[in-house]
């Protein structure tokens, strides 16, 4: 992970990719072992079973499990972006009168223009934490928020950084990949809760296999198969959770690193999250659930504040210093082709 | 089974064929695109200039000369009208030394300190400044679009099918690179008399 300083803003950009990619197939794999795994090994089981006994053919339990997903995916989809902009009270800017709003509209048409996707609609939550965030599934229907706080502590480049920033995650459709992990994530945790619940309760299921088992022997194949999906199935919250956030994370620095692109000065946003950093009052308006959109955690830094296994595991946030390293390495990259020098 | 085999190396080829021939049309309509926001903002521009002039007549009567230098070259602007990669150099020429203009004016606004304080400059400056920032980042997302597309169709596997999607490399607006680099030359010129 070291040697990412030492990438050009483009490189950066193709390595964040590909990271995402792998973790979103390790996320729809992981997913769908949950799923038709278990369809999978149901099958196996009541594969030499008598005529008359029933077969598993048809995987059932996978496609309920992707319905609920789909589900809890539409849901967000149709409610979300809405309801994190209410949350905060945000308003909008349509008519900008005073200099620093019509800085922030400017700004705004300016990185829209260098991400080539549609002006997203403005909006300003009035909190003294600085903090910015994006919204909206698709660009066509995107929403950009900035804090007071923000407006008043960044000069215009580094205000024209987070912009970026935060057009980076909507030109990415990182809104859209974040609802539904998450979507994905709450189908599991509905799907573990009930299942605990039906097994404490009953035990009719564990019972109804441990007479199968008596009364046929299983391979120990499926033995195996059986014992790691039980095991998959007690972790899963926990660890599609953690895909979740690593995918998140990785999100982070690919939007950095698109802001480099578009402005062109990786410095700026590097200046702007240190600011960002000092400014340590933790945000009144940003509820968790908006947390992942925005371009710093709101939620107070003390995860994102260390570097470290389990700070690194749990945060929406790469660890700021880390961020700032990279974007850094951009700009010295930048520095250098141009043939200039380090100031 | 070797029919069978031979089918579905058929059927993945031709599906790569196709992914590959629409993905550079894609990368082609976008270049395209994106060289019309240039021209998008180059108009935008131009609409602007008579407004900021007139807001700032008033309070910058002793500069004249910059105003109407602006004035000038934002019509010399207007007046290009070509085509083709001559044109494009025409334009770009234009369009350089109308930057050069309105880059003067922005240094004379700030060597007046007075006139900086009232709201009216301040917000000129902004306009200004945000004007040039569209044009540039126009031209930016051009070079990056049309960057990617030259790759694309000049990378193996993709460049079998260039000649089918009847891709041709896009000129950079890098290109115009030795007029930009003459209108600094320009300005330094002109520091002696201001």
């Amino acid at each position: 992970m070291t040697d990412d300083a030492a990438l050009n803003l483009f490189q950066q950009q193709e390595a964040n990719r590909r990271r995402t990619t792998l973790l979103v197939v390790g996320f729809v794999v992981f997913f769908a072992w949950l799923g038709f795994g278990g369809d999978f090994i149901y099958h196996l089981s009541t594969l030499h079973a008598p005529r008359t006994a029933y077969h598993h053919t048809f995987p059932w339990f996978g496609v309920g499990l992707t319905l609920l997903g789909v589900l809890l995916a539409w849901y967000a989809y149709t409610t979300g972006p809405e309801k994190v902009l209410w949350s905060t009270g945000a308003r909008e800017v349509i008519d900008p009168t005073d200099p620093t709003e019509r800085q922030l509209v400017n700004v705004v048409e300016e990185m829209a223009i260098a991400a080539g996707v549609p002006r997203p609609r403005i909006w300003i939550v009035d909190d003294p934490d600085p903090n910015a965030f994006a919204t909206g599934t698709d660009p066509l229907h995107s929403h950009l928020a900035v804090t007071h706080g923000l407006l008043d502590l960044c000069n215009r480049e580094e205000l024209q950084a987070v912009v970026g920033h935060e057009l980076g995650h909507v030109k990415n459709l990182d809104v859209r990949l974040m609802t539904t992990l998450a979507a994905l994530v709450g189908a599991v945790a509905l799907m573990h809760d009930g299942a605990a619940r039906m097994l404490s309760g009953g035990g009719n299921l564990a019972e109804e296999g441990g007479s199968r088992a008596g009364g046929r022997k299983l391979g120990p194949l499926v033995v195996i198969l059986l014992a790691l999906w039980i095991i998959s199935w007690l972790l899963a919250p926990l660890i599609a959770q953690l895909l979740a956030l690593g995918v998140s994370r990785k999100r982070e620095y690919l939007a950095d690193a698109m802001s480099a692109q578009f402005t062109r000065n990786p410095l700026a946003l590097a200046s702007a999250l240190q600011k960002i950093e000092g400014a340590d009052t933790p945000a009144t308006h940003i509820k968790r659930g908006a947390a992942h959109l925005c371009i710093a955690d709101p939620l107070g830094r003390r995860l994102t504040a260390h570097e470290g296994l389990f700070a690194d595991a749990l945060a929406t946030h790469p660890p700021m210093a880390k961020r700032i390293t990279i974007l850094r390495g951009m700009g010295y990259a930048q520095l250098k082709k141009e043939g200039g020098s380090v100031a | 089974m070797s029919s069978l085999a031979l089918l579905v190396v058929l059927a993945v080829l031709v599906a790569w064929v196709i992914a590959a021939y629409n993905g550079l049309i894609s990368l082609k309509n976008q270049t395209l695109n994106a060289f019309k926001q240039i021209d998008v903002q180059l108009k935008r521009r131009h609409d602007l200039i008579p407004n900021l002039v007139n807001a700032v007549k008033g309070a910058m009567d002793f500069e004249k000369s910059t105003l109407e230098a602006v004035i000038q070259a934002r019509n010399q602007a207007v007046r290009v009208n070509a085509a083709g990669p001559e044109g494009i150099k025409q334009i770009s020429q234009a369009e350089n030394a109308l930057s050069g203009a309105l880059q003067r004016l922005m240094v004379v606004v700030e060597q007046y300190p007075q006139l900086k304080a009232t709201g009216n400059i301040g917000q000129l400056q902004e306009e200004l400044t945000s004007t040039e920032n569209k044009v540039a980042f126009a031209r930016q997302l051009y070079n990056d679009t049309a960057t990617q597309y030259n790759t694309k169709q000049q990378q193996f596997p993709t460049s079998l099918v260039a000649g089918l999607a009847k891709a041709q490399p896009a000129a950079l607006w890098e290109i115009e690179d030795t007029a930009d680099r003459a209108v600094p030359q320009v300005d330094l010129s002109m520091k002696p008399k201001t």
